[in-house]
């Protein structure tokens, strides 16, 4: 008859999850200490960085901006040619002009905004990189050595108080650590050699004891190193959807631009057969290609990417690549660890179930006072239920003469020996020999029973008082409050989620039919991880998983998203595209979240931005020929005051939605959980419609702000 | 590409000769196996001379003949070598000045008529080949053609009524006069005394 | 509008819906290979022309191989045509003797540039005619040249679109299909069965089929009256079925000979969209879910209804300029009112707004009334509706990638809003493909702007080669004012389209049009094939990524609504400068009376 085994805990305990907060909220939230949105430092910045932006070399690889400061510095032309030869309106082509040149600036600071954001905390974190003295062991001997000259291999030793040299794995000893400054959490932390907690960053501090670190990495090329360029956006890369949108928006440039400048002619053929008016001047049709071309997405499109990066790191998450974070919005299969993402860590006593008419009482008594001295979870949790129902509270056991007998692999039970009397409690086999070895007889109840709750996905604990068989604890795995609503909503995005446990198949079955996943890998190794992705991506699905053991690196580097551990080995963060610095892997539901949110803020301001097109046209065009066909004033549906505040109006409405979405850009469209079609819906009522009837009124606000100041 | 080139001319003449040739070979013999007379032109004798085709209109500008609309076909109109519309659009001057000057034409040559003048009346066809009018420009026209063959009004309007083909179906298109055929037909009924 | 006027159009598309489904269900079957019902006939001449053709129909083709093989087929049948064209004095059946030494009076020459550019043109399944038929084609070029064109511009349309479908079905495939399968298929099973069938039904109503010279008649009152003959029956049936358009005549669908009766009208009006609305249930069926077709097939039909309802009222409401002459505009129990300059009086005002519709969402361009002469919104609809690209129901085939290209751009700019990188039928949406389909939308429009841009103001000296008789490009306009930059605008949108019809007062026939008007068709055909091919081979070699329900939908009400804004927003965004200067000030100038 198979018993079902107290298993080793696996994976390793994590620090209590941080971003846990209202399970069902599945948007980002700002850490405590995330940047606010606008702060004056970063404000600054910005503002510095949007001038320097305008050198037209940098603005090259932004084709739409790049287009409306060319047409800036032909307004600017024709305002130098009107002020030299007194024609035209100057005041007009000046303030187009300037106008245009606002366009350019708003664009340049909306990338200067989430630039600078990530350079502020580059900065931080460039601080805590001072170089300090490492203490090399070599041979016996023990050399001061700057730790920026320290090399792979190298071995130093840290004592208490010292900074880590550099990132490596602790070949000797333990030590608690602060990695506040990677992580922000200042609760310290274990690091000790062998296992999945060998890992050190360089730049963290030793709190206590004395390690002793092999170093990992070169200089320049450390954790640390990396995530200051990360942040500080050196090696960003324009991920593929954000050139498949260039391309999009460099193309609609194009086409606008061909329109603007055969308007010309056909402007010529009209004014000729009308006999009136004349063709509209470079400064109106340099303004009617600025409002035309998709502006607002041009402008905020870097700013966007950028910014999701950066949402996602405010979720103490590291991305390796902007790539990684728009393919999390892609996934199709979520592969969740059992163990701390699905259930709380432990398992807890949920019932006591007596054999043979031992009372109930005596049951969780026998079980409460074997549990006093077990100070794991588990065991804590039969002190407490023994306490909740049969109101038996915690006893001072110190005063009698009690033995206790600490859980061991080998004996696979635990338990107390007090007043004479034997009290174990442990898997059922254990404590089957321990009733056989004390000379009694196994009740048929006791192996039914656990039978019974193994089969249920729980895991039993049996409870003798010497040859007395009292009973079993069924412990139980709790599944996290919310989590079935949780993953309820992660299938309405259309993600199956897997979960992932070493428990056997039977009990796996279970928690997976209690948590809502759907479907489980039981007994999973490492290659059968690897396998199940592979299968997966052959089907052409996106898959996502996170992992800490050295032993995950494969898996992780083969999913489309592998969020790894900060506690785990440094061959999983290598192999992740992401690392979690909360080691929460619970947060992966969340990267998705944040992915889908930087997606749809792309298509959003994309549709956003070309549906404005439409009241601009009817802002400009009437204006650019009201005095060749006075009938078009029929198109005015606006009711705009004259031709200039028409174009003008236009101008600067273009410029400031510019603005008026930066905040947007950065912080993303609000993101709820549903199916793609509501989204859909609800989006393009928003941002396409919206898009289209917002300029109107807007347009024609600026219109009346324009006559009442008499700017035009 | 250079092994593309081979089947593109061996398809090119397989083509022409299937469906430029063949086909409309075989089309033609039945054709005019099956439907002699439409395949010819749907030609119209009188004294065993062709005097025209039922579908396409012709120029009567005599006022005993219902005349048909203008037409933009030939430098005289209806000339079915040179099919086609006036082509002037809706605010064009010349179009503006033709259809002025054939309503005061009209009015001048059908005095009695004071209505409105149907729109089919005084405007071109697309094909400049029009057989047709609306059976109100042939009923503008009665009293004229009635005086010109010293016949009433009544008969004229009774034989007009004859010509007059309902809507195909019910449904599609519109009601017409065959301005050719009721012509032939009033030639052959109230022929001019001579 | 009257009622009768609205159920000739309701009749109407209730037939194209009824026509879809058992003419998709046959298509799908012919491009698959499979047996048909027509196979114990035809097979035979299948298996014939491979055989003939030298080519194994069961090689797969990469899209570049499938490219090559469309190119080098149009390049050698248009040298053939061009070729037929110049020599028709020297070839047979040219009763009329056309272009021998001794040409009927009021003939028009087949000049280079104008062999060169109705070569074009009936290659690119545009058939816009710079000349009138009868007056300058000998019967022999007419069938050899022309109708082999019809035929086979219609079938090379459906292989491409066949082609595009299976780059968005298959999986981690190289090849998109056999070109000369496809062609072979689509001509023998299709074609030219439903073309005999047609052409007979046309003759039976009076369409003429006939080698006979011009026939000599003397009218009622004396005069002659040289009536044109020839084989039109057979070229008027594939004409319409493959939206090709070019008019056996000048007046095209207009003329009696081949369009005699409104039944004859209202049959040639199925056969423009039959064939372009079966190919979305193609879509569908080959795509494996018959939703996605009908989805297409809605967003097509409501942009035919919003144009068509535009179109008629506006035309029936009349030229109010002309009205004022004592005109009845109005409606009445024997007269149709409203504008009837340029339409017949058996089509009506419905019948004619109808096929000016039919006609220009489909690429086809026949007429059965004058564009030149619709009302302003009358004419904008046409102009617009090519301006799309033809997408509403669209060529044979045509139509069909046309609208594709548009659900990729849709699904691009707005899947975003879903929350995952662009998907369409489980094919990921990237780079290649929105380049690809950006170059295609950009070679169109640049050319219809650019050339129409540069004939509103070019200007040649007279007896200069480009425009030897009249000098200025804009001399050759029929019409002044906003109405003559539409006939420009409407030629060269014509041509990109590969519609064909014409605002036809505009005399093409000069070197300058001749040319930039054939270069106009080249690009609108094969800068938008090829970049849809390309993107056919790029997305055959995808993975199907599985559909949950984070995927874009692409099959409900809120699908069709976002094409149909798409197609709507990208095309006026693109041409609402050019139409405010054209018909939509001419609609306010008419409406105040100005003339010009």
């Amino acid at each position: 008859m198979p018993q079902a085994t107290l298993e080793p805990k696996a994976p390793a305990p994590r620090p209590p999850a941080k971003a846990d907060g209202e399970l069902t909220d599945l948007l980002p939230k700002r850490l405590a200490h995330a940047r606010p949105l606008f702060d004056t430092g970063i404000l600054k910045r910005a503002t510095k960085d949007s001038f320097v932006k305008l050198n037209p070399r940098a603005l090259l690889k932004n084709p739409v901006i790049f287009v409306v400061e060319i047409g800036a510095i032909l307004t600017t032309l024709a305002l130098g040619r009107d002020l030299a030869t007194g024609a035209g309106n100057i005041g007009f082509t000046l303030q187009i002009s300037l106008w245009l040149w606002f366009t350019v600036l708003f664009a340049n600071f909306a990338e200067a905004m989430a630039e600078a954001r990530g350079k502020a905390q580059a900065d931080s974190l460039r601080k805590t990189k001072t170089d300090s003295i490492a203490k090399k062991v070599v041979g016996a001997k023990i050399e001061p050595v700057a730790a920026s000259r320290l090399r792979s291999g190298d071995v130093v030793i840290c004592d208490t108080g010292d900074t880590i040299p550099g990132d490596g794995e602790v070949i000797d000893g333990i030590a608690t650590v602060d990695e506040s400054v990677i992580t922000g959490e200042s609760a310290p932390v274990i690091r000790e050699s062998g296992g999945d907690r060998s890992a050190v960053t360089g730049g963290t501090k030793v709190l206590s004891d004395q390690i002793r670190i092999r170093i990992t990495s070169n200089p320049g090329e450390t954790f640390l190193d990396r995530m200051i360029a990360l942040v500080e956006g050196a090696e960003r890369q324009k991920t593929p959807n954000e050139i498949a949108l260039n391309i999009l928006i460099a193309g609609l440039t194009l086409i606008f631009l061909m329109a603007v400048i055969t308007l010309q002619p056909f402007a010529q053929y009209s004014v000729n057969s009308a006999g009136a008016g004349s063709v509209p001047s470079v400064v109106v049709l340099v303004s009617l290609l600025v409002c035309l071309i998709p502006t607002t997405i041009g402008g905020l499109l870097s700013a966007i990417g950028i910014a999701g990066m950066d949402r996602v790191m405010q979720h103490n998450v590291l991305a390796m690549s902007g790539k990684a974070v728009e393919a999390s919005g892609d996934v199709n299969t979520l592969l969740l660890d059992k163990t701390g993402t699905i259930t709380i860590g432990n398992r807890q006593a949920v019932e006591f179930l007596t054999v043979n008419g031992v009372g109930a009482a005596e049951l969780a008594d026998a079980a409460q006072l074997s549990s006093l001295a077990d100070e794991t979870p588990e065991g804590r949790s039969v002190v407490v239920l023994a306490k909740e129902k049969y109101g038996l509270r915690g006893r001072e056991v110190a005063s009698h003469e009690a033995v206790f007998i600490p859980f061991s692999a080998y004996t696979r039970m635990s338990g107390v020996d007090i007043d004479g009397r034997r009290l174990r409690k442990g898997a059922t086999s254990a404590i089957a020999n321990f009733i056989r070895e004390q000379g009694g007889e196994v009740p048929q109840d006791l192996l039914d029973i656990s039978e019974r709750i193994s089969r249920q996905g729980g895991t039993p604990l049996a409870v003798a008082d010497g040859r007395r068989g009292l009973g079993v604890i069924n412990l139980k795995d709790v599944v996290k409050g919310g989590m079935k609503e949780r993953l309820g909503q992660l299938r309405a995005m259309g993600i199956r989620t897997v979960m992932i446990t070493g428990d056997n198949p039977l009990t796996a079955a279970a928690i997976a039919a209690e948590a809502g996943v759907d479907d489980f890998l039981a007994q999973a190794s490492p290659a059968d991880k690897l396998n199940y992705i592979k299968k997966e991506q052959a089907s052409g699905r996106l898959v996502a998983m996170t992992g800490d053991g050295t032993n995950d690196a494969p898996a992780l580097a083969q999913a489309d998203v592998g969020l790894a551990m900060n506690t785990g080995t440094m061959a999983a963060k290598e192999a992740g595209n992401m690392v979690d610095l909360d080691s929460n892997p619970t947060k992966l539901i969340e990267v998705v979240a944040i992915g889908k949110q930087l997606l749809i803020t792309r298509g959003a301001l994309t549709t956003f931005s070309i549906a404005n097109d439409v009241a601009k046209y009817f802002a400009i065009i009437p204006a650019m020929f009201m005095a060749t066909y006075p009938v078009l004033g029929k198109l005015n549906v606006m009711g705009l005051h004259t031709p200039q505040s028409a174009v003008l109006s236009a101008v600067i409405f273009n410029a400031l939605i510019i603005i008026a979405l930066v905040p947007l850009a950065l912080r993303g469209v609000k993101y709820r959980p549903e199916s793609a079609a509501s989204l859909l819906r609800r989006n393009l009522l928003v941002y396409g419609l919206g898009g289209i009837l917002v300029p109107f009124p807007g347009i024609w606000a600026i219109d009346q702000l324009v006559h009442l100041l008499r700017l035009a | 590409m250079w092994k593309q080139m081979l089947p593109g001319i061996r398809f090119t003449l397989v083509f022409t000769v299937l469906t430029g040739l063949v086909y409309p070979g075989l089309v033609t013999g039945l054709c005019q196996l099956l439907f002699s007379n439409a395949a010819n032109g749907s030609l119209v004798l009188k004294n065993g001379r062709v005097a025209g085709s039922e579908l396409i209109g012709q120029n009567f500008t005599r006022p005993e003949y219902f005349q048909p609309r203008p037409s933009a076909a030939g430098n005289d109109g209806y000339d079915p070598t040179a099919s086609g519309g006036s082509n002037f659009g809706p605010t064009s001057q010349k179009l503006s000045d033709r259809v002025k000057a054939s309503a005061a034409k009209f009015r001048q040559d059908n005095p009695a008529f004071t209505g409105p003048l149907p729109a089919d009346l005084v405007t071109a066809s697309g094909s400049g080949l029009d057989p047709h009018l609306s059976p109100a420009a042939t009923d503008a026209q009665v009293a004229r053609v009635a005086a010109a063959r010293r016949v009433s009004a009544g008969k004229i309007k009774a034989l007009e009524a004859r010509f007059i083909e309902g809507r195909d179906f019910g449904i599609f298109g519109e009601a017409r006069v065959n301005v050719l055929k009721l012509n032939l037909a009033l030639d052959g009924i109230y022929p001019l005394a001579k | 509008m009257t009622a009768n006027g609205i159920l000739q159009i309701t009749i109407f598309f209730l037939a194209v819906l009824a026509l879809t489904k058992p003419l998709g269900v046959f298509m799908t079957r012919v491009f698959a290979g499979e047996r048909t019902f027509l196979h114990p006939v035809l097979r035979p001449l299948e298996r014939l022309c491979y055989k003939l053709g030298g080519v194994n129909p069961e090689v797969d083709q990469r899209w570049t191989q499938y490219a090559g093989s469309l190119l080098a087929f149009s390049v050698f049948s248009a040298v053939l045509l061009y070729a037929l064209q110049r020599l028709q004095g020297y070839l047979p059946l040219n009763p009329m003797g056309f272009g021998t030494l001794h040409p009927p009076a009021g003939a028009v020459a087949m000049t280079p540039d104008l062999a060169f550019n109705n070569a074009v043109s009936f290659t690119t399944n545009t058939n816009w005619q710079n000349y009138p038929g009868e007056a300058t084609l000998s019967y022999l070029v007419q069938m050899l040249g022309l109708t082999m064109h019809n035929f086979t511009s219609a079938a090379a349309g459906m292989a491409i679109a066949v082609a595009l479908i299976r780059g968005f079905v298959r999986q981690q495939a190289n090849g998109i299909g056999n070109f000369w399968a496809d062609l072979v298929r689509s001509t023998v099973y299709i074609l030219l069965p439903l073309s005999v069938l047609l052409a007979l039904f046309f003759c039976s109503q009076g369409v003429i089929q006939n080698f006979k010279p011009y026939t000599q008649a003397t009218t009622l009152e004396g005069k002659t009256q040289v009536i044109a003959q020839g084989p039109v029956a057979s070229q008027e049936a594939i004409k319409m079925l493959g939206t090709n358009g070019g008019g056996f005549f000048n007046a095209n669908s207009a003329h009696p000979f081949e369009n005699p009766t409104p039944f004859t009208n209202f049959i040639q009006l199925l056969c423009i969209f039959a064939i372009p609305a079966g190919l979305t249930y193609v879509f569908g069926e080959m795509a494996g879910d018959t939703r996605q077709g009908w989805a297409i097939f809605a967003a097509m039909s409501v942009l035919f209804l919003a144009g068509v309802f535009v179109l008629y009222p506006a035309e029936q409401a009349g030229n109010p300029v002309l009205s004022k002459f004592g005109i009845q505009s109005a409606v009445t129990a024997n007269q149709p009112g409203g504008n009837m300059e340029g339409k017949e009086v058996r089509f009506g005002i419905a019948a004619s707004a109808l096929f000016a519709t039919v006609t220009t969402d489909a690429s086809c361009g026949a007429v059965n009334a004058m564009h030149d002469s619709l009302t302003p919104l009358g004419g904008l609809v046409p102009l617009f509706n090519m301006q799309t690209g033809e997408v509403i129901f669209g060529g044979v085939g045509a139509g069909l990638y046309g609208m594709l290209l548009f659900a990729i751009l849709a699904v691009f700019i707005a899947g975003l809003m879903v929350g995952r990188t662009p998907e369409y039928l489980g094919k990921k949406i990237e780079g290649k493909e929105v380049k690809m389909a950006m170059i295609a939308l950009i070679a169109t429009s640049a050319a219809i702007l650019a050339f129409s841009g540069a004939s509103t103001v070019i200007q040649f000296a007279k007896s200069s080669y480009w425009n030897p008789t009249l000098g200025p490009a804009i001399a050759n306009l029929n019409n002044g004012g906003p109405h003559g930059f539409g006939e420009v605008l409407y030629l060269f949108t014509s041509s990109a389209a590969n519609n064909g019809s014409a605002f036809g007062g505009i005399n093409g026939n000069a070197p300058w049009y001749n040319l930039t008007g054939g270069l106009t068709m080249l690009v609108g055909r094969f800068l938008f094939i090829l970049p849809l091919l390309a993107a056919a081979g790029s997305l055959a070699a995808k993975k199907r990524v599985p559909v949950t329900s984070g995927t874009l939908p692409t099959h409900g009400p809120l699908f069709v609504g976002l094409l149909v804004g798409t197609v709507v927003i990208v095309s006026a965004l693109t041409f609402f400068p050019a139409l405010s200067l054209g018909p939509i000030v001419e609609h306010y100038l008419m409406q105040s009376g100005r003339l010009f």
